[in-house]
């Protein structure tokens, strides 16, 4: 596609990265030229941070095949100090300050002007004055950098790229978190940079702000380079059409609903952030499900999708939480989780490892451990019932493991997302929240999930799914609910919905 | 454990390939092995002595205290904590003991449970800056273990108080008495029948339980042990606490002290392994989140986790002052190191979750065998020291690589 051109800065050629029993790029060409800012766009999972990491050296050579060549040369980065040596920096979305350490401290982590291993604080802060300068930060650099906003953190994250003497900075989702004034301020300082003559790879979901900065842009999609534009003529549709652009093949079973009674209805739902309490992450949400419905949720990184489900499920995240929730009509209290449990709600969490196994226990003390009641009498718990239940649900769910009695950490990905939705399924749930029921699982388990998620559905269960996954949602959903910025943007019936249409909502920008 | 097998029919419990399956259960089992090794060395070094019937009721006596507070202990680190105080919270409840015997003259039952209800109140209140607060608890128990011996050096003024009432130094010292009379054993002599029978009765029951279980289990259509193997590890067990039995009943019968703890090994293994709280402390330890997302009420499995272990350690306290019959400042000097040994030998995970209480006394025994062993063998405290923390650190090593082991194979 590209071919290494005096212009170019760099280029990714053939570029294949997989995870255990997932293939997150195939085949990937990235160029950028000389003094551009380049943009990637795709959706969540289109393999655009893997890419990314993989030129950083957070992917170490040895873990891709493929090529990267940098300024002529290929490069063969072991680690981030090898890329950073180069020029190529890397700022992550979660920005990695040290919130105690001062500014100039920060700036200079793991490359301390030092002389005879002492740190020469003078030298250290009157440097660290420059960098902020040219970035536009009036603080003083003796200041800790937790004290800072967001983003005046950011600023002094590139400080930092700066102070590397940075030829080819990559910013990842710079502005998710940043108001529109720092917004602004900072697409400001990225156009400085071009004109200084650095190199910027941006990551956006953002597309308004993509089409106004960038000079280029490569969009990526299932782990794929699919095309390379010039961003002087294009239109935010033309780039959602190239994100989401692929036929959905017959990749999920089919079902038809027979759709009931509302069984859970959300309302007036807000949620306020824990660790930042003024922040609002879930803004007055209202979403019903019926009994024997699949409801998808669709929203972007960082658009509140696990925010409210958790918070939802016995305030298991967020502060301030207010509105109600109503059960076949009937208001209940979801204050903890086991309210939540006992009034028939289920949650499978995005991020089993975490949130959803005892990695240490084996398969049938994880099939039980959200239902141990309904297995004990008088707190004592059968365990040969236990066995039977777990052997139940291995048959019913095609777990592979040879025994219940193995480790759930022996299990492959597909089988232990099978397990939490076992676990679930015991407690006998009314309704099921599955949080990106499919991460991290290969194809076929993908539809032995969906399957389930059917079979379910069926049993005039009402299920919630939330997934980045545009295609899984269309696939699988009767009816899907967007959110972008906390909140619902959108209510999409299955007929009327494409991925453009959820695409437009989902990145609906709501002022604040 | 490999995932190399695959799934059995249910209705074929035919057990795999005998040599993976002897590699699994040696890696279960290891700590049990490694008990025997330490056990057969020792009795070689030291001409068989160590296995003399008045040394088997001394390494019983000697080891109690420790044993008890290691029950406590496991559970503790299951739940995926520690606990420094221990220690301390033997001195102040033995000087507790003390003062409410010899000084207020209370009867000895009612003191004993005034003193395991303090023990309580002093687990609570650590429990709770733990599990509601949120401090973490290997600070608040550094705080417990200072506070405490600073309130048992308070309480005492500085100075031993004794002697306790008979009760309490039977419970700590004494032996059954001989109720049925003796019968002979041939070239053994004479032996007394009630030990024996309590033996025996111990040794049916748990083959009954085991049978039943087994039965259970096949009419659940589980694999189980082939039978041999089965009957194996049942004669095996039967052979070691009849030897253990029939060597005490020749000495001086059965210490009062083993019988508490076979009740409580008892009580708590099944506690831990079969009961709702049991199940929840595993849950916690394994995955705080998941145990939270599962509806587990993680503070308050928390907090009496603590509470059970301020029992424990009283009940520790009590027996140790009655064992000295007298409660004195220093007492119970790093039993809590002793304790934490015994958890982490007996094969618990530092990261929690993992554990056996049955474990964590085979992990208590093996240090008190040392203990005893290289004594018997006239060997310098400052020797033992050195192989006590080097077999810490071998079994956790161990532990630690056969699960890379297990890793790695997947």
């Amino acid at each position: 596609m590209a071919d290494a051109t005096d212009a170019d800065i760099l280029l990714m050629s053939g570029i294949t990265k997989s995870f255990p029993g997932v293939t997150a790029l195939r085949d990937v060409t990235f160029a950028v030229r000389r003094g551009e800012i380049h943009a990637i766009c795709g959706e969540n999972g289109a393999g655009k941070s893997t890419l990314m990491k993989i030129l950083s050296g957070v992917h170490p050579h040895g873990s891709y095949s493929g090529e990267v060549v940098f300024e002529g040369e290929e490069c063969r980065f072991a680690g981030i100090r090898d890329s950073e040596a180069r020029g190529v920096v890397i700022i992550h979305q979660e920005l990695a300050l040290v919130g105690q350490l001062s500014i100039a401290e920060n700036l200079f982590l793991g490359n301390e002007m030092a002389h005879r291993g002492l740190i020469d604080w003078n030298r250290t802060n009157h440097e660290a004055e420059k960098h902020l300068r040219r970035v536009g930060l009036r603080e003083n650099p003796t200041v800790a950098a937790g004290e800072l906003g967001v983003g005046k953190q950011q600023l002094v994250e590139i400080a930092k790229a700066l102070s590397k003497e940075v030829k080819l900075l990559i910013l990842d989702e710079p502005t998710a978190a940043l108001n529109d004034d720092d917004s602004a301020h900072l697409l400001d300082l990225l156009r400085g940079l071009r004109d200084d003559g650095i190199t910027c790879v941006v990551i956006s979901h953002k597309l308004g702000e993509v089409t106004a900065i960038a000079d280029t842009i490569t969009i990526l999609r299932d782990g794929q380079s699919i095309e390379t534009l010039d961003a002087s003529d294009v239109t935010e549709e033309r780039i959602i059409a190239g994100m989401v652009g692929r036929d959905l093949e017959h990749r999920f079973p089919p079902r038809t609903p027979h759709v009931g009674e509302e069984a859970l209805r959300i309302e007036d739902w807000t949620v306020h952030s824990p660790t930042n309490p003024g922040r609002v992450v879930v803004d007055h949400a209202t979403l019903s499900l019926r009994r024997g419905e699949v409801v998808g949720l669709a929203g972007l990184m960082g658009a509140g999708r696990t925010e409210l489900a958790m918070s939802v499920f016995g305030r298991s995240y967020g502060v301030d939480i207010s509105g109600r929730v109503y059960k076949d009509g009937r208001e209940i209290d979801v204050r903890t989780v086991r309210s939540a449990i006992r009034n028939g709600i289920a949650y499978v969490s995005e991020d089993r490892k975490r949130y959803g196994l005892n990695l240490v226990a084996d398969v049938k003390q994880n099939v039980s451990a959200a239902g141990l009641g309904l297995l004990s009498r008088r707190n004592w718990v059968n365990e040969h019932e236990e066995f039977r239940v777990a052997e139940r649900f291995r048959d019913a769910l095609r777990i592979k493991t040879p025994s219940v009695a193995a480790g759930a950490r022996t299990l492959s990905g597909g089988n232990q997302q099978k397990v939490v939705l076992a676990k679930w399924m015991f407690t006998e749930p009314d309704v099921l929240i599955l949080d990106e029921p499919t991460r991290g699982v290969d194809v076929g388990a993908k539809y032995e999930i969906y399957t389930i998620v059917n079979s379910l559905a069926e049993q005039g269960k009402a299920v919630l799914v939330i997934s980045s996954e545009l295609p899984e949602l269309l696939g699988l959903c009767d009816r899907i609910y967007t959110l972008s910025a906390g909140r619902i943007t959108g209510e999409v019936p299955r007929e009327e919905a494409t991925q453009e249409r959820l695409m437009e909502y989902m990145t609906q920008e709501v002022r604040r | 454990m490999s995932a190399d097998v695959s799934t059995p029919p249910v209705t074929q419990p035919v057990a795999p390939g005998p040599p993976r399956r002897f590699r699994l259960n040696l890696r279960q089992s290891g700590i049990y092995v490694a008990f025997a090794l330490i056990v057969v060395l020792f009795t070689v070094l030291t001409d068989g002595a160590l296995l003399q019937p008045g040394n088997i009721s001394n390494i019983v006596v000697q080891n109690s205290y420790v044993l008890i507070l290691a029950i406590g202990m496991i559970l503790v680190i299951i739940s995926g904590h520690i606990d420094l105080s221990v220690g301390s919270v033997v001195a102040v409840t033995g000087a507790i003991c003390a003062v409410l015997t010899v000084q207020w003259g209370l009867p000895w039952w009612l003191a004993v449970l005034a003193t395991l209800g303090a023990g309580a109140l002093i687990g609570a209140a650590q429990g709770y800056w733990i599990a509601y607060f949120g401090i973490p608890a290997f600070i608040v128990t550094l705080g417990g273990m200072l506070v405490f011996r600073a309130l048992t050096l308070t309480v005492l003024g500085n100075q031993g108080i004794g002697p306790f009432p008979d009760e309490i130094r039977t419970l700590a010292n004494g032996f059954t008495g001989g109720y049925l009379g003796n019968v002979g054993l041939g070239p053994l002599g004479g032996a007394d029948l009630l030990s024996l029978l309590m033996g025996i009765l111990v040794v049916a029951g748990f083959a009954f339980v085991q049978w039943r279980t087994r039965r259970a289990r096949l009419g659940y259509g589980q694999t189980v042990d082939p039978f041999p193997l089965f009957a194996v590890k049942i004669l095996v067990a039967a052979a070691v606490v009849l030897f253990v039995v029939v060597q005490l009943a020749r000495f001086r019968n059965l210490p009062w002290v083993l019988v508490l703890l076979a009740v409580l090994v008892l009580a708590y293994s099944l506690m831990a392994s079969r009961s709702v709280f049991g199940r929840h402390i595993y849950a916690v330890g394994g995955n705080l989140q998941a145990a939270t997302l599962s509806g587990v009420r993680v503070k308050p499995v928390t907090f009496w986790v603590f509470v059970n272990m301020g029992v424990l350690a009283a009940l520790a306290g009590v027996i140790f002052a009655g064992r000295l019959n007298q409660a004195g400042p220093t007492a119970g000097n790093a039993f809590e190191l002793d304790a934490i040994a015994a958890a982490f030998i007996g094969g618990a995970a530092v990261q929690g979750g993992v554990g056996k209480v049955i474990g964590a006394i085979t992990g208590g025994l093996i240090m008190g065998v040392i203990n005893n062993g290289m004594s018997l063998i006239g060997a310098p405290s400052e020797r033992v020291m050195l192989v006590k923390g080097l077999v810490l650190l071998a079994a956790v090593a161990y532990d630690v690589w056969t699960k890379r082991r297990a890793g790695a194979a997947r």
